[in-house]
């Protein structure tokens, strides 16, 4: 193997790995703020509209992120032993939080009792707001750096994680999906939900936007490693503008009633978002602060060349033929949801 | 307790329990594939309503399976990170691979198979329902590769050394079609056919008993105990095949199982019996030569004792003699019971016989209780590696996870596993209750159009 290929192999695994992750924000974004919504509505068939506006989708949704983490341990065994250990009151709480989500829209409206179905209502939007907090906030420990020691192993402590910046990548986070869902939900249905739908969407949107514009701010200020790479590599304010363009454009659509387009902008900013935080990351895969030698990359924390090759055969094969059907199934479940005898 | 204790209990409670769940969706899958087909080649609406009834009980089995699954996705990370960073190259590629090729394809044909039924036509819904059981495949393909490389790895290298020191693959295919890896992946696939075809069996057994939805329980019965004598068989065959396996490959794995201690030619057989630890002997009820048979096609051959191995390489052998004797007796009484009931099925017999009726509607434990037992038999034997002859198990640990923090998570998971199981359990007794709903006699929306010619 020559270096070139190596250095090809690695990369390529980087951009993968970072698009399975946005394909799972993307997806289960809008789940998990459909989710996060739930209890804002009193009304039982209000209630099984929302969940079956997902009702179809939401289990492979969750597959980009299983399959993440698969593409996480295949390629880069390190970052997944090191991160997952690491984090490892946080993750086991995640993975509480992912199973009563999934748990709870099966089991809900197969019982009519109110106890019951408010059990598992509560499941599904405290698993859900859970999720996409401890999601945000690991993703906010790596942007800030992590104290990693010299054989790559965490050397912090669960409440060192829970710092002001990573928190408030979380509740980002939070904002971020719920308005990501809001919309999505304005899409799926119609009548007075969809009326208040509309309501909490704008709503949404100013949350998130304050939650953005923070964020920023905090990053430019306290994240000095963040801050320089930009200033080093003046072309990631392209990046950075686009996401700008992006979140104000979800606000003129949607008051314009084009609601599929302010989706799509919400998307966009989603990747952008994505984008931005990879880019400021390559070719660190986890940042080591504040002893930035002991960082895991893209190269120390990589499998061998054969097998990224391998596992490149793989997604080649596999992806492609992902993307058709997901794609087909959006298509056979579009339109506004209706409750039938099958439905959850 | 230490850390290495706690991680063990997690992980054999976890996948322990997420185990009981896929064999009855893989199962399953094959009965709907069954009964829908048969519909749509008799187009008699009977089985409509059967594939219908039955898919119902899939989506629940199914919840469970995906949020189990979860956690053993992650838990490899999080608990046994050292194992981790070593097999990643092999163990990381397969686990992907089950993501790529298996849950896709399940997750997003689920989609049709359980919301589509007045959507699409007939054929497309039938392919959504052969796609669902075909994933449900692949991904007991994927995960057997992955632990039958643990069991008898192939196609690596070893590079670097201590911390450092990881498998690298060498030769993708054999890692793949490792020496045990097809004998496995047969017999966990039989295991899981029969435990689809016993719950069917059990469910409709007691429909008889009760003398509900008669005609719906009698084809239903039919089709499970089928498939169960079937996959009974077929577990017989491919058991004995593993066990040859493991006689090559981990011979103090098989003299765990037999509890055989001493190096023996023309070794017996036990059939039923215990293991006196303290004189290293088994007593109980033995077929002589039968186990040198087994395991060399040949009653002269010699089989290994434990007194081969030091005591430092030696798998627990209580557990493993205990777990493997169950698996086998289970078996060959689910083979006698699913024979039985399809031979008495003939001329109506059965009908008559309440107490194999009542022996049918427990007998789904059967498979469920011999999948556990030979999974545990299987890890427990290869202890105390965790892949075999290369890395040991409490060398595999995270390094920065303390005792008390795998302590809190293991009452939590024991919490929230308890809380699901009665859940589940309460749910499939209403839906069994409720029976099969008589409007599914008559197919809705376009699957109400036939089949183009
Ligand atoms: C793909 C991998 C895989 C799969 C499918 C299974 N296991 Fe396993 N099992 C492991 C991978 C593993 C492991 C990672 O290799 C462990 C963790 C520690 C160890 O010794 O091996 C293990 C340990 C382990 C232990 C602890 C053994 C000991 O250390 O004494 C038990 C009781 C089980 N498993 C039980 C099961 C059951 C009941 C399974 C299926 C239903 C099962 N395992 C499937
Ligand atoms: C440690 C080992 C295992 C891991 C890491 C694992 C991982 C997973 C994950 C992440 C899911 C959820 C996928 C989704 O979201 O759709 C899942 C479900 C599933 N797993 Fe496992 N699994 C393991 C063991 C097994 C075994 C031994 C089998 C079968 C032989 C199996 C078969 C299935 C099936 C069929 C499903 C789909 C859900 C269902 O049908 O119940 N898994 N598994
Ligand atoms: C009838 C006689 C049977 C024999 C002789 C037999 C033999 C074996 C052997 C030798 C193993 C260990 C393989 C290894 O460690 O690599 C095994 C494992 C296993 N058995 Fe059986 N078995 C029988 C019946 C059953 C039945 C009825 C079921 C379930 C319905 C079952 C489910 C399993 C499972 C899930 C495993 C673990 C997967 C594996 O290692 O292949 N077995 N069996």
């Amino acid at each position: 193997m020559n270096a070139t290929t190596h250095l090809d192999l690695n990369t390529i695994w980087f951009i993968l790995v970072g698009i399975l992750l946005t394909g799972y924000a993307l997806l289960d974004g809008f789940d998990l703020g459909i989710g996060a919504l739930h209890l804002f509505t009193p009304d039982d068939h209000e209630r099984r509209i929302l969940l079956n506006s997902i009702g179809p989708v939401w289990d492979g949704n969750e597959v980009w992120l299983v399959t993440g983490g698969g593409a996480l341990f295949a390629p880069f065994p390190d970052v997944y032993a090191t991160v997952f250990s690491g984090f490892y009151l946080a993750l086991v709480l995640l993975l509480v939080s992912l199973i009563f989500r999934a748990v709870a829209i099966e089991f809900r409206s197969k019982r009519p009792m109110r106890w019951w179905r408010q059990m598992w209502d509560v499941g599904f939007s405290a698993g859900s707001i859970l999720s996409a907090l401890l999601i945000g906030t690991a993703l906010g420990n790596i942007a800030w750096g992590v104290p990693l020691d010299e054989n790559g192993e965490f050397a912090g402590t669960f409440l060192g994680l829970l710092t002001p910046y990573p928190l408030l990548v979380g509740v980002t986070t939070v904002a971020l999906f719920m308005m990501h869902g809001a919309i999505y939900g304005v899409l799926k249905t119609e009548g007075v939900l969809h009326d208040k739908l509309r309501i909490w969407a704008v709503r949404c949107i100013i949350f998130f936007v304050i939650c953005a514009v923070t964020l920023t701010m905090a990053t430019l200020l306290y994240v000095p490693h963040m801050a320089a790479r930009v200033r080093a590599n003046p072309w990631l304010f392209s990046v950075a503008l686009a996401n700008m363009l992006a979140i104000a454009n979800i606000p003129r659509e949607f008051h314009h009633g084009r609601d599929g387009r302010a989706f799509l902008s919400s998307c966009a900013a989603i990747i952008t978002l994505m984008a931005l935080f990879a880019l400021n990351l390559f070719p660190d895969l986890v940042y080591s602060a504040p002893h930035p030698e002991f960082s895991l990359d893209i190269h120390n924390a990589a499998s061998s060349s054969h097998t990224l090759g391998i596992m490149l055969v793989i997604a080649a094969i596999g992806v492609p033929v992902v993307i058709a059907y997901t794609v087909s199934i959006y298509w056979i479940f579009r339109g506004k949801v209706k409750i039938d005898r099958m439905s959850y | 307790m230490d850390v290495l204790t706690l991680s063990r209990i997690q992980f054999g409670l976890t996948i322990g329990f997420h185990y009981l769940y896929p064999p009855l969706s893989i199962g399953l899958g094959v009965m709907l594939v069954l009964m829908e087909g048969a519909w749509l080649r008799t187009g008699n609406e009977i089985y409509h309503q059967m594939a219908r009834f039955w898919t119902r009980i899939f989506a629940l089995t199914f919840a469970l399976g995906v949020a189990t699954g979860i956690v053993m996705e992650f838990e490899f990370g999080t608990n046994w990170a050292t194992y981790s960073r070593f097999v990643g190259d092999v163990f990381g590629s397969a686990l992907a691979a089950e993501g790529i090729f298996a849950f896709f394809l399940e997750s997003g044909f689920l989609a049709l198979l359980l919301f589509g039924w007045d959507k699409v036509g007939r054929k497309t819904h039938f392919f959504a329902t052969c796609m669902v059981a075909l994933g449900a495949h692949f991904s007991a393909v994927w995960i057997v590769v992955a632990n039958s490389w643990m069991q008898t790895p192939a196609g690596y290298h070893i590079v670097g050394q201590g911390m450092r020191a990881r498998a690298e693959v060498t030769d993708f295919w054999q890692v793949v079609f490792n020496p045990s890896m097809l004998c496995r992946l047969s017999h966990t696939l039989g295991g899981a056919w029969a435990t689809g075809g016993f719950l069917v069996a059990s469910v409709s057994a007691w429909y008889i008993l009760k003398g509900r939805h008669l005609d719906f329980a009698r084809k239903s019965l039919k089709a499970g105990l089928g498939l169960g004598l079937a996959a009974s068989l077929l577990q017989a065959t491919t058991g004995h095949l593993s066990a040859q396996n493991v006689a090559r490959h981990q011979p103090a794995k098989l003299a765990a199982f037999e509890g055989l201690y001493h190096t023996t030619a023309r070794a017996p057989l036990v059939l039923a019996g215990y293991v006196d630890e303290k004189d290293q002997k088994v007593i109980g009820l033995e077929a002589p030569d039968l186990l040198s048979f087994l395991a060399d096609d040949n009653i002269n051959g010699v089989v290994e004792g434990l007194d081969d191995f030091s005591a430092g390489d030696r798998p627990p052998v209580v557990p493993c003699f205990i777990f493997f004797h169950g698996m086998v007796a289970i078996g060959f009484g689910l083979l006698g019971l699913s024979a039985l009931g399809l031979w008495s099925l003939r001329g109506n017999r059965l009908f008559q016989r309440r107490w194999l009726l009542w022996l049918l509607v427990f007998s789904v434990v059967g498979p469920e209780l011999a999948n556990q037992f030979g999974w545990f038999a299987a890890e427990v034997g290869r202890q105390p590696w965790i892949v075999y002859g290369v890395l040991r198990t409490p060398e595999a640990l995270s390094v920065v996870v303390k005792a008390n923090v795998v302590m809190a998570s293991l009452i939590l998971f024991t919490v929230v596993y308890f809380l699901l199981f009665a859940a589940f359990i309460y749910l499939l007794n209403e839906k069994i209750q409720h029976g099969p709903e008589d409007a599914d006699l008559i197919p809705s929306g376009k699957l109400a159009l036939p089949v183009k010619p």
